[in-house]
């Protein structure tokens, strides 16, 4: 009997499968949407926080699979650039591609650890931003010039508020714990 | 094939996930066309989440500002304050109610004296995405709000419109990176572009280190992108650097400097004016002045009572005028004239004006033909019953004090022609 490399490589899902396990994560992400649409205007301090990027990278972590992971990525992605003036596909290949690396990294680390949220955190909102700034200047021609000193504490601030929002997550029974 | 594809499923998703949205990307970008349906879908089932939180916070900011601070204040103005009369408390009143005057009414006063026709919109939320500055408005093409259209408050630009939906719009704010405006100084009429940086600062670029700017001047649309109507304010110069070839001029955006909560979008802009005084500056606003009447070639040019005034709008302050035309030699009210018969006695006798020890010249003596200034300005010469000529017959000359007479001189009546 012979098994192929996706069947051994990749664990069995923490969630189960199931209506409800799908809407919790639309409704999640809904919400984080709905913050990042309305909140920043009224308290121009969290204009730093982009709460859909962690969204992407809590729900791939906690299911484990690079697949469910880039197609939650794309699913978050495509609704934020319904909601922004840019064309469809920006937010969502970068999402795409976060929440893939968020599956597999997941595969290889233990991710209930919080060293290990901040750190992946840190590193996921980089990788986001200089993704993202690179498509504007080579699919959109825009030259616009990379803040690295902003988005170095940007990424740092994120990291910070991910591991209380994940562990939050983690509670209200969305996460590894309470679902399994 | 199918092994290939089965052993590197995942990567394949994921190929093929990136590829369709390139796909689309490229559709959009390359063919400058839009997947319209979706994003009004998401605007429909996204607004009405923003309406109702915009609903309740302004709902309950009013009841906690209206009710429970004024009952407080009440409370605690009757403890504290018991022997207030009733005009104090009306003056409170008043005071309170300037206080809390409401600032769409400023907005529609604004929109009634601009030349433009605008539309009153409120912003209900922020485009997603921490890189980009965009607020949707409440408001979309069943106001006749469309795409390209410059969005501005009484204080100042706030960006353009980028998208537009039924009812609700996007603008790009003017701290977007990817916002640029022609702009204009006020003094030096240097032209520039000012562009966003995603930090709350716009700068002004592409202007020459020879141009002089200076920290403090204000920047207004020079109207050149076809957006923005000439000569509304964009901000003001909070520093000026010189760089290689142009100058690095950070801007305190206007516009947003306190905040933004309702906006007018220029749905009909009419080029205007760079103003020539700053905004706000009430104590040098525009006064308006008669035009002068005809000479009088047969009256003394340094009579007083012959008075005259200036041509031309005036939009300086009295002092500022009188020394210009003084000047220039163009003599246009008697506070001129006064001005310029004590310059010149003053050097007749010698005088230097701003140097202190030698006192005041003598302004009585006279300036006529065959009357030595020097001999006149003597203490015997000043004396009336020996040289009655010598005595001023113009009252004001009298008083040598520069200071009230510019008052006094647009105070006389115009004569008759």
């Amino acid at each position: 009997m012979s098994y192929s490399h996706d069947e051994i490589a990749e664990p069995p899902l923490r969630w189960g499968g199931g209506k409800y396990r799908l809407l919790q994560i639309a409704g999640v992400a809904l919400a984080a949407i709905l913050f990042q649409f309305y909140v920043p205007r009224l308290i121009k301090l969290l204009d730093y926080l982009e709460l859909p990027l962690l969204v992407t990278l809590y729900f791939p972590l906690m299911r484990r699979s690079p697949v469910s992971g880039l197609f939650i990525g794309a699913g978050i992605g495509l609704a934020q650039d319904a909601l922004s003036e840019l064309p469809l596909g920006m937010f969502g290949i970068a999402k795409t591609l976060i929440g893939y690396l968020a599956g597999s990294v997941s595969q290889r680390f233990d991710d209930t650890n919080n060293w290990v949220r901040l750190v992946l955190a840190f590193c996921v909102f980089l990788f986001h931003q200089v993704l993202f700034w690179a498509m504007q200047r080579s699919l959109r021609g825009e030259m616009i010039d990379l803040n690295w000193e902003r988005t170095l504490v940007q990424a740092v601030l994120n990291a910070l508020v991910a591991v209380p929002f994940f562990a939050f997550l983690d509670r209200v029974g969305l996460g590894s714990s309470s679902s399994r | 094939m199918d092994t290939f594809l089965s052993r590197y499923k995942n990567l394949t998703a994921l190929f093929a996930v990136v590829l369709v949205q390139l796909l689309l990307l490229a559709y959009q970008i390359k063919g400058e066309g839009e997947v319209r349906l979706l994003r009004v879908w998401a605007i429909a089932s996204v607004t009405p989440f923003a309406r109702v939180l915009e609903a309740v916070r302004t709902r309950s900011t009013h009841v906690v500002s209206d009710y429970l601070l004024l009952v407080g204040t009440h409370a605690e103005n009757q403890r504290i304050k018991k022997a207030l009369d009733n005009a104090t408390l009306e003056n409170q009143y008043l005071h309170a109610q300037l206080a809390t005057a409401d600032r769409a009414k400023a907005l529609a006063l604004f929109e009634e004296s601009s030349p433009s026709k605008t539309i009153a919109a409120r912003v209900i939320g922020n485009a997603t995405g921490s890189a980009t500055h965009v607020v949707i408005l409440d408001r979309g093409t069943t106001s006749g709000i469309e795409k390209g259209m410059a969005v501005i408050t009484p204080q100042g630009i706030v960006g353009k419109i980028t998208g537009v939906y039924p009812n609700a719009s996007y603008v790009l704010l003017i701290t977007d990176p990817s916002f640029a405006a022609g702009v204009i100084s006020q003094h030096g009429r240097a032209e520039g572009t000012l562009r966003g940086k995603g930090d709350g600062v716009p700068t002004v670029e592409r202007i020459a280190n020879e141009f002089k700017v200076e920290p403090g001047e204000w920047f207004y649309t020079s109207g050149d992108d076809r957006i923005f109507p000439k000569g509304l304010p964009a901000g003001q110069a909070i520093s000026v650097h010189a760089g290689k070839l142009n100058q690095e001029i950070q801007l305190r955006a206007s516009g947003l400097a306190s905040g933004l909560e309702e906006v007018l979008v220029v749905l009909n802009g009419v080029h205007g004016n760079i103003p020539e005084v700053r905004p706000g500056n009430l104590s040098a606003q525009p006064v308006t002045m008669l035009p002068a009447p005809p000479q009088d070639k047969a009256s003394e040019p340094t009579a007083l009572s012959n008075t005259s005034y200036p041509s031309t709008h005036h939009t300086s302050a009295a002092a500022a005028s009188t020394s210009s035309a003084s000047n220039t030699g163009g003599v246009r009210t008697d506070a001129d004239r006064l001005l310029d018969q004590y310059r010149k006695i003053g050097a007749s006798l010698g005088h230097v004006f701003g140097q202190s020890g030698n006192g005041a010249p003598n302004y009585n003596v006279s300036l006529k033909p065959g009357v030595n200034p020097a001999a006149a300005a003597s203490p015997a010469a000043t004396e009336p019953s020996k040289e009655p000529t010598a005595e001023p017959t113009t009252g004001p000359t009298a008083e040598p004090s520069t200071g009230p007479l510019v008052d006094r001189a647009v105070e006389k009546p115009a004569p008759k022609p």
